[in-house]
């Protein structure tokens, strides 16, 4: 469970996150939706404390972040905006890396390491270099890396972001898949079909305010609208009238 | 989150970083050759050719023919013949003398004039012109030899003609100059070798080079660093792996370049110059305790500087910058020779230059000197490892462009 409560954070003058609050319970996803540059990867990066907030706090598990932030990133596995890997190394030496990184203890390495592979499809490419990889192929030796250690909460920053259809259908099965599991999926997106499909929870983020905080068919009702595509505009489109 | 596999083996943080970084790096090509191949064995190759050059010069001083085109050789023969017994070759009269040293044909010329006979015979003094161009490369040698040989003669017909006049050469001579070289064989090698220490701090400089960079601005470009500051690892942890491993390395390189200096040592034939060198284990030893706190500060220094780059290639731009800086001490001290001071000996790069200078000058390093040394370099390594890993600390750092 991810709880958020009145982040706030400016880059100079510049108010990335003017106060933003939400939660994200276990075994849901849920969707942080909003336009580029509505300050969606910052509040994600406040939550696995790569930044510290000007203002408000984060609570994973009940763990205050401000207080033991090793402690918050040690329930949380990340799949950031930068998803960069050792390209000298092979995809299970990346993967290897993070677990030690975690303290895995090294009975157990193997035999999670073999069943994300597993669960990812990529075994034709596990003792590769990681140079020259597909986009598809960097996103889930990514993901296998952020889950090794068996994470409770699970945050993907624009998971989908430049996979093709394929590779998409396939990271939306493996996310419903961690649901069902039992974990708290939080991850962030600007494509509204993705979120509509996936999510039992959408938090619509714009300019850096929560405008919307309700399951897929409460936005509907709410605005009016049948299509989540409409409504998403709606919210946003009166959003940008307030502000002006 | 399995409270009963909690005293399973589970790996350290630090040991897996400086592990990761050292498989990761023995894997490139460009760290590898860079590390291992140029950067320790450029300095040992340089100093062969140094070497040999000022070998084959002493040699061209002492032993060869020099040739020299002769104008009026017919006016002087015993001149000519006395230059000859100085082993200088005369050859025939060209016609251009100026042009030709210009041209390069002829170092040097001599001319002697049609009148030479004539005031010879008189007792007169008579001039002999050297047509030489400075400008050009190694006239001075040549100039100097001729130079001497015909004062030499001139000397010597003088002292004939004091004495056929019954008068004491010395008249004419009331002082002579006695030159007294206290050099010993060693001391005299050290002004050829004073580049050494600088050589030893580029070759652990451009041993680490590639992974300080790999270090932060590397990370932060393939974007690797967001990841894994998502780690429950703190990040001085991180930094001090990735230290070590650039520590490694750069050690590595010294050991190479320092064993390399001990083979080509037996090699080179100091001996013909006067000189006596020892690069053996002593040696060795000592420049590698003198050197490992300067591994680190460097170490702390490439990771900070290369901190501030936003690429890899503008952190490639500013190490090779700070580069130039080790070359400072010994720049200052070959061309202002100032007389050590204990207290130099803790200034990081003027100790280790001192230092080495003193060991090779066979004097030996004093057991404070030694200590001064390795205390200054450390607590100044200290305080840029600090440094580096506040900044290192600092958010923005992370974030990917």
């Amino acid at each position: 469970m991810i709880e958020v409560k009145d982040l706030h954070k400016a880059f100079g003058t510049v108010k990335a996150v003017d106060g933003v609050s939400f939660k994200a319970r276990d075994g849901e996803i849920t969707g942080l939706l909003g336009p580029n540059g509505a300050g969606k990867t910052t509040t994600l990066r406040m939550l696995y404390t790569l930044m510290t907030p000007d203002r408000g706090q984060v609570l994973v598990d009940g763990i205050d972040a401000s207080a033991d932030a090793l402690a918050v990133r040690r329930q949380l596995g990340v799949l950031p905006d930068a998803r960069g890997l050792y390209k000298r190394l092979t995809a299970r030496e990346n993967i290897d890396y993070f677990a030690r990184l975690h303290g895995l203890p090294e009975g157990e390495l193997a035999a999670r390491r073999e069943a994300l592979i597993q669960a990812l499809e990529m075994e034709d490419i596990g003792d590769r270099r990681t140079e020259g990889f597909s986009q598809g192929q960097r996103v889930k030796t990514a993901i296998a890396r952020a889950l090794i250690h068996d994470p409770r909460n699970v945050i993907l920053d624009e998971p989908t972001n430049g996979l093709d259809v394929m590779a998409t259908r396939a990271l939306r099965q493996f996310m419903q898949k961690l649901k069902a599991e039992g974990r708290c999926v939080l991850f962030s997106s600007h494509i509204m079909q993705e979120v509509a499909a996936l999510c039992d929870r959408i938090v619509v983020i714009a300019h850096g305010r929560v405008v919307a905080d309700e399951s897929p068919q409460a936005l509907r009702e709410q605005t009016g609208e049948n299509n989540l595509e409409d409504a998403f505009v709606k919210i946003i489109g009166s959003e940008e009238g307030l502000a002006a | 989150m399995n409270a009963v596999t909690a005293k399973a083996k589970r790996a350290n943080a630090f040991l897996t970083v400086f592990l990761k970084e050292v498989k990761e790096n023995l894997r490139d090509r460009r760290t590898l050759i860079s590390a291992f191949l140029t950067g320790p064995l450029l300095a040992p190759m340089m100093f062969v050719m140094m070497i040999n050059i000022s070998l084959n010069r002493e040699l061209d001083k002492a032993e060869q023919l020099l040739k020299v085109p002769v104008i009026g050789a017919e006016y002087a023969p015993n001149l000519v013949s006395a230059l000859k017994a100085g082993g200088v070759l005369p050859q025939p009269a060209i016609a251009n003398p100026e042009l030709s040293v210009r041209k390069q044909e002829a170092d040097v010329v001599l001319r002697i004039a049609e009148a030479y006979p004539k005031a010879w015979r008189k007792g007169e003094p008579v001039q002999v012109e050297l047509i030489f161009d400075s400008s050009q490369r190694d006239t001075h040698t040549a100039v100097e030899r001729v130079t001497k040989l015909v004062e030499g003669y001139a000397r010597q017909q003088g002292a004939m003609r004091l004495v056929a006049r019954g008068l004491s050469p010395g008249t004419a001579w009331p002082i002579g100059v006695a030159q007294r070289d206290q050099a010993t064989a060693q001391s005299r090698a050290v002004l050829m070798f004073s580049m050494l220490p600088y050589f030893f701090v580029l070759t652990i400089f451009l041993g680490g080079m590639y992974l300080a960079i790999d270090l932060t601005a590397g990370e932060r470009e393939r974007q690797s660093l967001e990841p894994l500051f998502a780690n429950p690892v703190p990040r001085w942890k991180i930094l001090a792996g990735k230290l070590a491993a650039i520590c490694t390395f750069s050690a590595a390189s010294l050991l190479i370049s320092l064993a390399a200096f001990g083979v080509v040592g037996r090699f080179i034939p100091t001996e013909k110059l006067g000189m006596e060198v020892n690069l053996g284990l002593h040696f060795a030893t000592h420049v590698l305790l003198l050197m490992l706190p300067l591994i680190a500060l460097l170490a702390a220094l490439q990771s900070m500087v290369a901190a501030f780059a936003k690429s890899y290639r503008e952190a490639q731009t500013y190490l090779s910058l700070l580069m130039f800086v080790p070359i400072v001490p010994s720049a200052i001290l070959m061309m202002l020779p100032i007389k050590p001071q204990d207290w130099m000996y803790a200034v990081p790069l003027l100790g280790q230059h001192l230092g080495i200078m003193e060991l090779l000058r066979g004097d030996g390093l004093h057991l404070y000197q030694l200590g001064l040394c390795l205390a200054g370099s450390l607590v100044t390594a200290l305080l840029a490892v600090l440094v580096t890993a506040q900044l290192y600390r600092s958010e923005r750092l992370a974030i990917s462009a």
